[in-house]
């Protein structure tokens, strides 16, 4: 197994309607330990040990991206598995889901240009020491694709220590405050992205620097 | 109703006194309605069927042909592949963003009305010269409308191209064409079947919007009212299009549908009448128990609206409710709106009040089919293109062509929109000649979508054969082989004798190129009458082919990929400059003609190409097009971010910047370009080196070529 996954380990993927990439995040998933998607409207997260709130448009990002997920079934349970501590990743429309919910800093807004972009960039890891980055090492750069129109991070009043991922130079398309790309919060078990990591776990399909994303969660996940 | 109000519909005097002799009487408003919409050329195909019967549709891969929502190939291990190209050029030029989102709206219904998952979106664009405010304008909004609804639904834009040129100027077009994965025996037909089965419309409730857009929209020219014509587009939500996709998808793979058709051009009229004409039943229909967004809507308005986001299912009366429960869990809206019946016959109520009553061969299969009348034109039908390039020394041609709008870098476009969900992308745009899709059994496919519409102005023929090679080329590039392909005829209006030349013409060059590739049309789309107040489009079949490559691992690529490989032109290439992209920048008129090409040599080199990269013996490969030979080692160079020392004549024009099928720049170790040799022509002209691109006479640093390449971006600003 890849980057030492682990079985005993179960991710949740979670599904909303608009939903699309929980089928890419639970391949991705599925490459380092087991993985299930977990139905919108169940609170059951089904045993899993880590939860995954994917990318898309949940909901049609109707009113505000990810406004209205927050408020599904799932996520009452997701909110409480993070509150007691659970691993909680969210990518793109997860990240804002989760910033939505309350369970990260910030906020997520229009990108400067206001238009869709989809482009691979690379990644700084600021903080390797993380339940999302403990397979990385500090520095270290990955090549993950970006895809998104509200993806411009903005938190006037954040602490630098959680400060996850940022954009490396002359990679932050979408305008965001300081480049971050990936912030943590205060407990250090909910950490949101805008890139997917799920998008760069074969070499087939451009890059497999995401992979490092899942196997930290499925290691910490062990260690916990 | 009479006469005069079939001829507001779009109908003409004759086939107005067709429909009452067919059904015996005067019909009654919404009896009209429905016949002024399936017997629209957007419908009814009525000239182009007899043209479009001449071309090849068997292949020993096809699994579905012309005539189901889209047409399939066998991609082996139980795997097929769906795919089809559709028009939205109309709607596109009165409201681009909707126009172009509704368009992908459509072609992915097509897909999944199979029983395929979506898989990938191509388009194909063509607009006026950028310098035009309006053009600007519909290529702004077209991208984002496309990338809007694409990105929603999670499906990947993997390709597509864009021309731009002065006849498109009024008369736009927006081409989509959609990619499924279906396992073969899960592909479900849309022939309505069992007398006594019920019919389920579900999804989006239905509106006043869309009405006439196949009739008064789609089959008639342009002009200076179209700001009238708004309603008539529909409005699309991509989220309630990826729940019926989620939705259709479930009622499949829980075995719950007899039959599946979308709700495309003439809304409720076309799906269910044809449903029945596939079927050979009839069908009974309460427009009562339609979900309605107006409350006071009339049931010609119900029957023929074009509301978005609907499809319509056929399923035994027991499994009702079963079907229902996937519609609730996926949000959608589901209602029982009719029956099957045995009377062939159409029979519409509302309530108790039969307010309709028609046989179904009449409505869907009794249009009368036209002859054209083809004349070849006695002068030239277009205008020269306005001189936009002085330059003589290669270098500034070169920079030149690299910044025409046609062939400037993409990427500005294709940066809007999502090319990798669905974790399959193994070649994104601009990495290789094809897009290339990982397969679910291991291998993969390619997919190209192309059609120079200037070519085929030039020549109807010849162009049209082009634009078949065209398309096989750039999946021999990325080591495909070609398994079927779709159509989109998007031309003038064919009653008159010059645009008829040109459409019977072009099929006869699709339909001989398709036999001398053993190729088969799956399907596709014909749009008629583009043409606005200064004249018609350039011709334009739009070519859109699926390959298969039996390692996605040698997948080829665009770029040079490695110093010191050697560069080669390969393929029996003869070039020419009349009809070429320099040939337009300097303002030349279109030639009377284009060289004559011998097929069977290029589809020899394509295949001989095509074993090269299979085998990973080269490194790259790119096939000659728009620019000729340096415009395509330049952009070999930018793909690959290498340069090349070039031993090349720079001032024989026609042998560097000609155009012509059947060249390929290549580069590879020169033992592997020996190799090649044994099979088709080859000739070395130069080395992947440094960060310029040089030779005699030539030198413009990687820098230059990539700022000139990045001319669209401005467009975006």
């Amino acid at each position: 197994m890849p980057h030492g996954g682990d079985r005993s380990v179960k991710f949740g993927v979670l599904q909303f309607p608009g939903s699309c990439d929980e089928r890419d995040a639970l391949l991705a998933c599925a490459k380092v330990a087991d993985a299930e998607l977990l139905w919108h409207g169940d609170r059951d997260l089904k045993g899993a040990d880590a939860i995954v709130v994917p990318g898309g448009f949940s909901y049609g990002d109707y009113l505000r991206a990810g406004a209205i997920a927050r408020f599904s079934p799932v996520m009452e349970s997701v909110i409480e598995f993070a509150h007691d501590g659970g691993l909680v990743l969210g990518i793109c429309n997860g990240f804002q889901v989760l910033c939505e919910a309350g369970l990260l800093p910030g906020a997520l807004l229009p990108n400067v240009e206001r238009r869709f972009v989809c482009r691979q960039v690379d990644l700084e890891v600021v903080d390797a020491e993380t339940a999302f980055t403990n397979r990385c090492a500090p520095g270290e750069l990955l090549s993950i694709p970006a895809k998104h129109q509200t993806g411009r991070f903005y938190a006037p009043d954040l602490d630098p220590d959680l400060v996850v991922l940022r954009y490396a130079t002359g990679h932050c398309f979408n305008g965001s405050q300081d480049e971050i790309a990936g912030v943590r919060n205060a407990a250090g078990n909910v950490f949101g992205l805008m890139p997917h990591p799920e998008h760069a776990v074969d070499p087939l399909t451009g890059s497999v620097d995401g992979l490092s994303i899942f196997s930290s969660m499925a290691h910490a996940g062990v260690a916990v | 109703m009479s006469r005069s109000e079939a001829v507001a519909l779009g109908l003409t005097e004759g086939e107005y006194d067709g429909i009452v002799d067919r059904i015996g009487r005067e019909p009654n408003q919404v009896e009209l309605a429905m016949f002024s919409l399936m017997w629209s050329e957007h419908c009814a195909y009525k000239h182009s069927k007899k043209l479009l019967r001449t071309l090849p549709v068997e292949g020993p891969r096809l699994v579905l042909g012309p005539g189901e929502n889209a047409g399939a190939v066998d991609v082996g291990d139980g795997w097929a592949v769906a795919f089809k190209v559709e028009s939205h050029n109309h709607p596109s030029a009165v409201e681009p963003f909707q126009g172009a989102a509704t368009g992908v709206g459509g072609i992915l219904r097509d897909v999944f009305a199979i029983g395929a998952r979506p898989i990938a979106v191509l388009d194909s664009l063509r607009f006026g010269e950028p310098t035009s405010e309006r053009s600007r304008y519909l290529l702004d909004h077209a991208v984002a409308g496309i990338g809007h609804y694409g990105n929603s639904v999670g499906v990947a834009n993997v390709g597509g191209e864009v021309y731009f040129e002065a006849p498109y100027e009024q008369n736009c077009l927006v081409n989509a064409m959609c990619v499924g994965l279906v396992e073969r025996e899960r592909l479900i037909r849309s022939a309505a079947a069992g007398v006594g089965n019920k019919l389920v419309l579900f999804g989006a409730s239905t509106g006043r919007d869309g009405i006439g857009g196949a009739s008064v929209l789609a089959s008639a020219e342009l002009g200076d009212a179209d700001a009238d014509k708004r309603p008539t587009v529909q409005i699309g939500d991509p989220f309630e299009e990826k729940k019926l996709l989620e939705c259709s998808l479930e009622l499949l793979d829980r075995g719950l549908l007899v039959a599946l058709q979308d709700l495309g051009a003439a809304g409720l009229t076309s799906s269910s009448s044809e449903m029945a004409s596939k079927g050979e039943v009839g069908l009974r229909i309460d427009v009562r128990q339609v979900p309605l967004r107006e409350a006071d809507m009339e049931p010609f308005e119900i029957m023929v609206s074009e509301s978005q986001e609907r499809m319509l299912c056929v399923c035994e009366p027991g499994r009702v409710d079963a079907v229902l429960e996937v519609c609730a869990r996926w949000e959608v809206g589901g209602t029982v709106i009719g029956e099957i019946t045995d009377t062939r016959r159409m029979e519409i109520f509302d309530g108790d009040e039969r307010v309709g009553d028609i046989p179904v061969e009449a409505l869907v299969d009794d249009c009368p089919l036209y002859d054209l009348e083809p004349a070849a034109p006695a002068a030239p039908l277009y205008d020269a293109p306005a001189r936009t390039l002085e330059a003589t020394a290669a270098r500034d041609v070169l920079l030149g062509l690299l910044a025409s709008p046609n062939v400037a870098s993409r990427r500005p476009l294709f940066e809007q929109y999502d090319s990798v969900v669905g974790s399959r992308t193994v070649r994104r745009p601009e990495q290789a000649d094809a897009a290339v899709l990982a397969m679910p059994n291991g291998g993969a496919i390619g997919i190209s979508i192309d059609g120079n519409g200037r070519r085929v102005a030039c020549d109807p023929y010849r162009g049209a054969v082009e634009a078949v090679l065209e398309c096989a080329a750039n999946l021999a590039c990325a080591g495909a082989e070609p398994l079927g392909l779709t159509n989109c005829l998007n031309f003038g209006n064919p009653e008159k004798p010059h645009i008829a030349w040109q459409l019977t013409e072009a099929v006869r060059g699709l339909g001989d190129a398709c036999r001398a590739l053993d190729l088969p049309v799956v399907g596709g789309n014909v749009s008629l009458y583009n043409e606005g107040g200064e004249g018609p489009i350039y011709p334009t079949p739009v070519v859109g082919m699926v390959g298969e490559l039996p390692d996605p691992l040698h997948a080829g690529r665009t770029g040079f990929a490695r110093e010191g490989d050697a560069i080669a032109i390969a393929g029996p290439f003869a070039p020419a400059l009349p009809g070429s992209e320099l040939a337009k920048l300097r303002g030349e008129p279109l030639p009377d003609g284009l060289p004559e090409t011998d097929v069977a040599a290029v589809r020899a080199a394509q295949a001989a190409i095509r074993d090269a990269v299979r085998g990973g013996r080269l490194s790259s490969a790119h096939d000659v097009a728009e620019g000729g030979l340096l415009t395509a080692v330049a952009e070999s160079c930018l793909a690959g971010g290498l340069g090349a020392e070039l031993e090349l004549d720079v001032a024989d024009e026609e042998r560097v910047f000609g155009e012509g099928p059947g060249g390929f720049v290549v580069s590879a170790p020169e033992a592997a370009l020996r190799e090649l040799a044994e099979r088709i022509p080859v000739t070395i002209i130069g080395t992947v080196r440094g960060e310029s691109i040089r030779g005699p006479g030539l030198h413009a640093s990687l820098d230059e070529l990539r700022a000139a390449h990045g001319a669209l971006a401005a467009l975006f600003d």
